[in-house]
């Protein structure tokens, strides 16, 4: 007698796909996290390597930043002169004056050397006419990364770069803020449109068609708010300037509107049907229900929807590059340019030297941007499944 | 036949058709006014259909037609005249699923009566409390008015949807299998209410279960195929039926 529970032989091919899908599934899961390991890595650069070793960023001259700075105005000019009558060592060997990355500096007056002072924004101009105290003032304490990282300016190419992430983070608020206030209600009035409102033939041709919109290209986006958006707008309002804010929240807002469209649609369409019915039979009007009954069933998925649009607005690059004017102005101004910390990694990247204090700060922003999605994207998933839960279960 | 008594709806030559499918044939009969009457018959026999075409809610449904006249007193509801949400303030209806909103019991009660006016915070209460007292569910819930309506138990649930079409007070009630999903207790809640209720409104009840019919209906109407076979009082119905289907169909020998 056989055994009618023996193990059956498993078809070789069945067993290799099983196998190569888990391990193509682990690979995607393990580099998904190795990308994350990587960009927290970079960005820490920034702080362990500021204290133990000389900072690496260099000015556009090669040499390096903090030896530029002077010590003093006035008191010992031979520290300029030592360093163009000693040529360092890797001049002296390329046998050859004024070599690429040499400093080479020939004061007419030694008490005012004229360079442009980094740390003051001095010109030598200026130097004559201050007053003493003023010149104390300037003399450069050692700059904390802190206190640059929290000024208003980014100037990251200057001799002294100044990597004031505010500007940016304004710049980003303010764009984001445009944009959800645009694309958020646009979003969910088309959302209750198509859920509830629309007759089939019209919902068939417009959903798919938002949602086709989600797929644009955002370089397009970009151009058409660049070239017609921003013409449009500055003939209409006469604002100065024609890149701004708002043109870019605009652009962004045609990013964020498919976003929102499709998961409050979903949303509101995961709405039993029956409620719509119930409330209709109460002698509600359709419009009364969608907004009374139907909306208010749906507000969390409506409220993920608009949480994955600020991460949408948030981290959209090219939008931001091409229309926002690009700016790192520290107004809340919606008509003056903005420049987004998305826009500002996309546009530096691929310039800046591997390793330098500008690379760590982009990763850092980087690291910003994925945090904030992170969050975004966290709470959408834990409160509003949360939510809904209790919605439709009670208590 | 219900001669003595005043009509409240009346179905004359009634088709209804979803799309190409017709479901309803020639329908014709008069419903009196503050009584139960009861529809009985196999699934898919078009009792529900016949229910949801007196307040309009097939409506909503695409690709139907309707012919004939359905009168509410006196006035054809199919008429392009008549204004369907005010009809359906005065036709409440139960459906077979109890379908609370995602919202407190007191908010569930008093969603029919805010949509149009304004009513002050003591009138509300006020309306609630009756609501909830004539479907008996006021002292299960007078503590937790406040609290979400899914919180109850299917049997309130039920119950709760009655007091919410109560509380709009409309004439007439319709109810669409309203205890098939509910346990006995319940089911036999539910049917002291629909008692209770006849004396005040016209209630017209669509049922599987042809012993509710005969414990709670005054007047029964046998459906079949889309047809409405016989129409008369319950116990003519249930104890001399004119036709040999209803005969039939009532001693189980199909259905």
């Amino acid at each position: 007698m056989s055994n009618p529970f023996r193990k059956q032989n498993r078809h070789p091919g069945e067993w290799i796909a099983e196998w190569s899908i888990r391990l193509i599934a682990s690979a995607s899961i393990l580099v998904i996290f190795l990308i994350f390991v990587f960009v927290f890595r970079e960005a820490s650069s920034l702080f362990t390597s500021q204290n133990e070793t000389p900072a690496p960023s260099t000015s556009s001259n090669g040499q390096p930043v903090s030896e530029m700075v002077p010590e003093s105005y006035g008191g010992e000019p031979d520290v300029y002169n030592a360093d163009v009558e000693e040529p360092t060592a890797a001049a002296a060997e390329s046998g050859e004056e004024g070599a690429p990355g040499q400093f080479i500096y020939k004061p007419k007056n030694p008490k005012y050397p004229e360079i442009y002072n980094p740390a003051s924004g001095l010109l030598p101009a200026d130097i004559d006419e201050l007053p003493e105290d003023h010149i104390a003032e300037t003399e450069p304490e050692q700059r904390e990364l802190f206190s640059n990282l929290t000024s208003t300016t980014w100037q990251p190419v200057g001799e002294v770069p100044k990597f004031g992430i505010v500007p940016l983070l304004i710049g980003t608020a303010k764009t984001t803020l445009i944009a959800i206030l645009i694309g958020a209600p646009l979003g969910i009035l088309a959302a209750l449109y198509v859920a509830f409102f629309a007759k089939r033939w019209v919902r068939e041709i417009v959903k798919p068609g938002i949602e086709l919109l989600a797929g644009f290209p955002s370089v397009v986006i970009g151009f058409f708010c660049l070239v017609t958006v921003a013409s449009f707008l500055q003939d209409v309002t006469g604002i100065p300037y024609r890149l701004n804010a708002i043109v870019g929240g605009i652009g962004l807002s045609l990013a964020v509107i498919p976003i929102v469209f499709s998961i409050a649609e979903d949303a509101l369409s995961a709405v039993p049907r029956s409620l719509h019915e119930a409330s209709l039979a109460l002698g509600s009007t359709e419009w009364q229900t969608a907004y009374r009954v139907m909306l208010p069933a749906a507000a969390p998925g409506v409220f993920a929807a608009v949480l994955l649009g600020i991460g949408r607005a948030f981290g959209e690059t090219m939008i931001a590059i091409m229309a926002t004017g690009n700016a790192p102005l520290s107004t809340w101004s919606p008509i003056e340019p903005a420049r987004t910390v998305a826009a500002t990694i996309g546009s530096e990247m691929g310039e800046v030297v591997w390793g330098s204090e500008h690379y760590g700060v982009l990763f850092f922003l980087g690291v910003l941007l994925f945090v904030v999605s992170f969050s975004l994207n966290a709470i959408t998933e834990l409160y509003v499944k949360k939510r809904l839960i209790k919605r439709f279960q009670g208590q | 036949m219900a001669k003595e008594h005043p009509v409240k709806i009346e179905a004359h030559d009634f088709n209804f058709h979803y799309g190409a499918k017709q479901a309803l044939f020639n329908i014709t009969l008069r419903i009196p006014e503050r009584r139960v009457t009861a529809f009985i018959g196999p699934s898919g026999c078009g009792k529900s259909t016949f229910l949801r075409s007196i307040n309009r809610m097939n409506d909503l449904i695409d690709g139907t037609r309707v012919d004939g006249h359905m009168m509410v007193d006196g006035t054809d509801v199919y008429d392009k005249e008549v204004d369907v949400v005010t009809l359906r303030r005065r036709i409440g209806m139960v459906f077979q699923k109890s379908i609370p909103f995602p919202k407190s019991i007191f908010e569930n009660i008093t969603y029919g009566l805010t949509l149009n006016e304004k009513i002050s915070k003591t009138d509300l209460e006020e309306v609630v409390e009756t609501s909830l007292r004539k479907s008996a569910l006021w002292e299960e819930v007078k503590d937790r008015l406040h609290h979400s309506a899914l919180g109850l138990s299917g049997g309130q649930q039920q119950r709760l949807c009655i007091a919410r079409a109560v509380a709009i007070n409309p004439e007439i009630l319709l109810m669409d299998e309203p205890c098939s999903a509910l346990d006995p207790i319940s089911t036999g809640k539910v049917e002291e209410l629909i008692t209770e209720l006849k004396d005040t409104y016209t209630i017209v009840l669509v049922t599987h279960n042809m012993q509710q019919a005969g414990r709670v209906s005054d007047f029964t109407g046998f459906f079949l195929m889309g047809s409405l076979i016989e129409f008369d009082r319950t116990r003519t119905i249930f104890t001399s039926p004119a036709k040999k289907e209803t005969e039939d169909y009532i001693t189980g020998r199909f259905g």
